[in-house]
């Protein structure tokens, strides 16, 4: 069947700078690219050019600019050129269109009509490169309330060095004498009743978010958990397994146990610093994952605990959790298998009812909640679901910081927002709004060189990626990959400083949840009211 | 799926936390209460030290006491715990205590009434005797004990479960074997639906499941690897299968199934075959056992008929989606 599917970018290629190297033709995975032997010249078959621009970046002569192609149809509100597209694709596969990474569609993004506040006559600001400014952060279940008690306290005992200052049982902490031999906390309160792991500490609020082994390659997940040891943050392994290769970068490892339970066993849940059960992804809320047979390789495979070639299919809900209490029952069931010892954190897409769910997942005794909102990426999610599924990720952190704030339980657990984050600015707005962390999955990849062409499902990512073909993954050193997503969060963390200082704040802790500082711009009433902020001059 | 202890759980776990409350519950602080910490005797008579405690557990005050009191070692060296009255997590963490004690080999554990994840955090060679009705999530991520169960079973029998055995004399729940990627579980009776769930194989780890009776729908569902053997021993002469839906989503392993099952009762991705020599092996192998464990005639099965469900293809959803290849 002939393909009625025009291209989507134009090949430029400079005669004058091109001397034939044919490295265009190498790092085009997509076989754009061709030397003619007959007309000795290169050529592009541009139908096949995802506009991920390898090409132009490592063309040693600057030869090659990839455009949007200028070829339009007639120009029609409503039946869009995606839209005429989509109909052609399916026209000739019968089949669901996929796509890669977040949702793009011009929705309201809210960070871009929220602005910080500064600190000007009436509270100094502070200038954070001659005064200390904190963004150490800890991650789990607070206690309900503190009691000192009198008494010799042993050296050490008093520092606020969160090893035993935030050690919840029973949900009343006690500091005291009597705690001076086992500083570090009792396993079992005296009642018998279940106790608050110690929280996790993270020196920045940033996370590196879920991306399986399987959608992402080795060597990305190599990158990344080097990069969170670095920088003294978490890195997710997503639901694909954790490789042997990198358990010991388990205490910057949060583990996910999803629908699938691949590669989940009793020392995969011990060796991480966090269990996370996956329920849902702001990219494709309320299915499952189909990891293709073709990229389920031996590896990934052995990682996964599957045959090799077979499809790896991640059933749409945990077929063990039907209710809130069948989610209790799951929560407490990892906590046995880790003996109490690391929290739990619950992950869902951002839905209508997600401020509901999440005060429903504290109740079910989770330490954590995570929120991905629709912006938020994938290896592989139909089209029609990430660009029309779910909320943004402002509105489902305000309602959900709010309500869990409204019932009294929003101590119970951390909330880590996620879903689209793309500057220092966005994450401080997410603390604002109440996020204790938040994750960050696209940015760290564009920090390794994805450009956001969104073909992660085809698994032939030019930038070595997503990529399960061994040859592409060796494109992507992870050393360097690991550098770069390093300075990137050291970069954000720098402007973060700034922006404290600047507000007169000296701890995110005390930006947290502190909607004071934010002001909307361009928004309507209904909108401010379920971010919990003012207007502009207001 | 059962709703009954984790709200409880928290409900308590509110109540506890306050001060006038606690003064009644002066049975439980005997042996979880930090103030007594020294000079316990547990189950072997020996003096249990902070040492002791410490060694692997960790921070664990007042284990030695309950232990005392709770777990009664025989002559012939069987740990015997009484469960009346435990939540999970008291039972289980006192299991943990006597597991960690390496000189017991077999703990047997009487008036158990619902107690969840038995056998979850035990992560070493051991027999555990359970009389009465354990509850959900009996042997979840377990890693190595086997557990027989003199009763009934709930759900999510060897969730995720790693190596071990679970033996039920009884019926188990819904979501038996859900994930499960080792060991064996053999259940005398019937069990509840979505048996075997997404149950998985890699390498040397093949789980197996022994139904004796029969199962309710969406037996096998999303199933990749692993054995499921269903014996139908509860059926009256002529009367089949009831599940439906059996193997839906099944792009590994394989079910064998004696008595007869309809076509409309299977899932789309299933076809029937019949065993060859090889499977008739696994079947015999796996149901001798089933037979020594629950004293069932083995020549009256071992004459019978299996049919061999597995899926007709690896790639289920291989062309669910629009290839890429027309470019765009």
């Amino acid at each position: 069947m002939k393909s009625y599917i025009p291209p989507q970018f134009t090949v430029e290629r400079d005669d004058r700078r091109c001397n034939m190297c044919r490295i265009c033709v190498e790092e085009c995975s997509f076989g754009v690219h061709y030397y003619d032997e007959k007309r000795k010249t290169m050529r592009a078959r541009e139908e096949r050019c995802v506009g991920c621009h390898r090409c132009s970046t490592f063309c040693p002569t600057r030869a090659l600019t990839i455009r949007t192609h200028p070829a339009e149809f007639r120009p029609n509100a409503n039946w869009r050129p995606e839209f005429i597209l989509d109909i052609k694709k399916q026209a000739e596969t019968g089949g669901i269109v996929l796509t890669g990474m977040g949702c793009d569609k011009p929705y309201r993004i809210y960070w871009d009509h929220l602005v910080l506040n500064a600190s000007q006559v009436t509270n100094p600001s502070i200038d954070p490169l001659r005064e200390p400014m904190e963004l150490r952060t800890y991650l789990g279940a607070r206690p309900s309330r503190f009691e000192l008690t009198e008494g010799n306290w042993p050296v050490g005992c008093g520092e606020m060095d969160g090893t035993h200052t935030l050690h919840g049982t029973d949900g009343v902490h006690r500091i005291g004498a009597d705690d001076a031999r086992e500083t570090s906390g009792f396993d079992v309160s005296p009642d018998g009743a279940s106790p608050a792991p110690p929280p996790v500490r993270v020196e920045v609020p940033i996370l590196l978010a879920a991306m399986s082994f399987g959608a992402v390659s080795f060597q990305v997940h190599r990158a990344l958990m080097q990069a969170a040891q670095e920088v003294g943050t978490l890195c997710n392994t997503g639901e694909g397994g954790w490789p042997a290769e990198l358990r010991g970068f388990g205490r910057h490892v949060i583990v996910q146990c999803a629908s699938g339970r691949f590669g989940v066993d009793a020392d995969y849940l011990n060796e991480a610093a966090i269990v996370e059960i996956k329920i849902g992804q702001g990219a494709k809320p309320g299915i499952g994952g189909h990891l293709p047979g073709e990229k389920v390789t031996e590896a990934v495979a052995k990682t996964r605990m599957i045959p090799p070639g077979t499809d790896a299919l991640s059933p749409a809900p945990q077929h063990d959790i039907y209710s809130i209490e069948d989610l209790a029952t799951l929560i407490y069931a990892l906590k046995e298998a880790t003996n109490y010892e690391k929290p739990v954190a619950v992950k869902i897409a951002a839905v209508h009812n997600a401020a509901a769910i999440a005060s429903g997942i504290v109740r079910a005794g989770a330490d954590i909640v995570v929120l991905d909102g629709f912006r938020g990426g994938t290896g592989a999610a139909p089209k029609i679901i990430r660009d029309n599924v779910g909320i943004p990720i402002e509105l489902a952190l305000a309602s959900a910081d709010a309500r869990l704030r409204a019932e009294g339980i929003r101590h119970k657990a951390s909330i880590i927002a996620s879903g689209g984050f793309r500057n220092s600015a966005d994450v401080l707005k997410a603390i604002a709004l109440g996020a204790d962390a938040v994750y960050i999955g696209t940015a760290s990849l564009i920090a390794m060189g994805c450009t956001l062409c969104q073909q992660c499902y085809t698994g032939k990512c030019a930038w070595g990626i997503a990529a399960s073909d061994p040859k592409l993954a060796e494109r992507l050193d992870p050393e360097v990959a690991a550098r770069r997503v390093v300075n990137l969060i050291n970069g954000w963390s720098l402007e973060m400083k700034e922006m404290l200082g600047g507000m007169g704040i000296n701890a995110i802790e005390s930006l947290r949840g502190n909607r004071l500082h934010l002001r909307g711009i361009g928004l309507e009433d209904w909108e401010l009211e379920v971010l919990g902020v003012r207007g502009a001059g207001t | 799926m059962s709703l009954r202890t984790s709200w409880i759980d928290r409900t308590d776990r509110i109540d506890r936390t306050n001060s006038a409350d606690r003064t009644d519950r002066t049975d439980r602080t005997d042996w979880t209460g930090r103030t007594g910490w020294t000079g316990r005797t547990d189950c072997s008579g020996r003096t249990a030290g902070a040492g002791d405690s410490h060694a692997e557990g960790g921070r664990q005050g007042g284990r030695g006491a309950e232990r005392a009191r709770r777990a009664f070692m025989n002559e012939s060296g069987t740990l015997t715990v009484d469960a009346q009255g435990l939540s999970s997590r008291e039972l289980n963490y006192l299991l943990r205590a006597c597991a960690l004690d390496r000189v017991c080999g077999e703990i047997s554990v009487k008036n158990v009434a619902g107690q969840r994840y038995i056998g979850t955090n035990l992560r070493r060679s051991l027999n555990l005797e359970i009389y009465g009705t354990p509850g959900s999530d009996l042997g979840a991520f377990m890693d190595g004990p086997r557990i027989t169960v003199f009763g009934n079973a709930q759900d999510c029998v060897g969730n995720t479960m790693t190596s071990g055995e679970i033996v039920v004399h009884g019926r188990a729940g819904d979501v038996v074997a859900m994930s499960m990627r080792g060991g064996a579980i053999f259940v005398r009776d019937d069990v509840g639906s979505r048996c075997a769930i997404h149950m998985k194989e890699y390498g040397d780890r093949k789980p197996l499941v022994v139904i004796g009776g029969t199962a309710h729908d969406f037996l096998g569902e999303y199933m990749a690897g692993g054995t499921v053997i269903m014996l139908g021993l509860g059926l009256a002469p002529g009367e089949g299968h009831r599940a439906c839906f059996i193997g839906t989503g099944m792009h590994g392993g394989r079910i064998f199934v004696r008595g007869s099952i309809e076509a409309h009762q299977l899932g789309r991705e299933v076809e029937v075959v019949d065993p060859d020599s090889r499977d008739q092996e696994t079947i015999m192998c796996a149901v001798e056992r089933f037979c020594t464990l629950f004293g069932t005639d083995f020549a009256e099965i071992a004459n019978s008929r299996f049919l061999k469900l597995h899926p007709r293809s690896h790639r289920p959803y291989g062309r669910f989606y629009a290839a890429r290849d027309s470019g765009g």
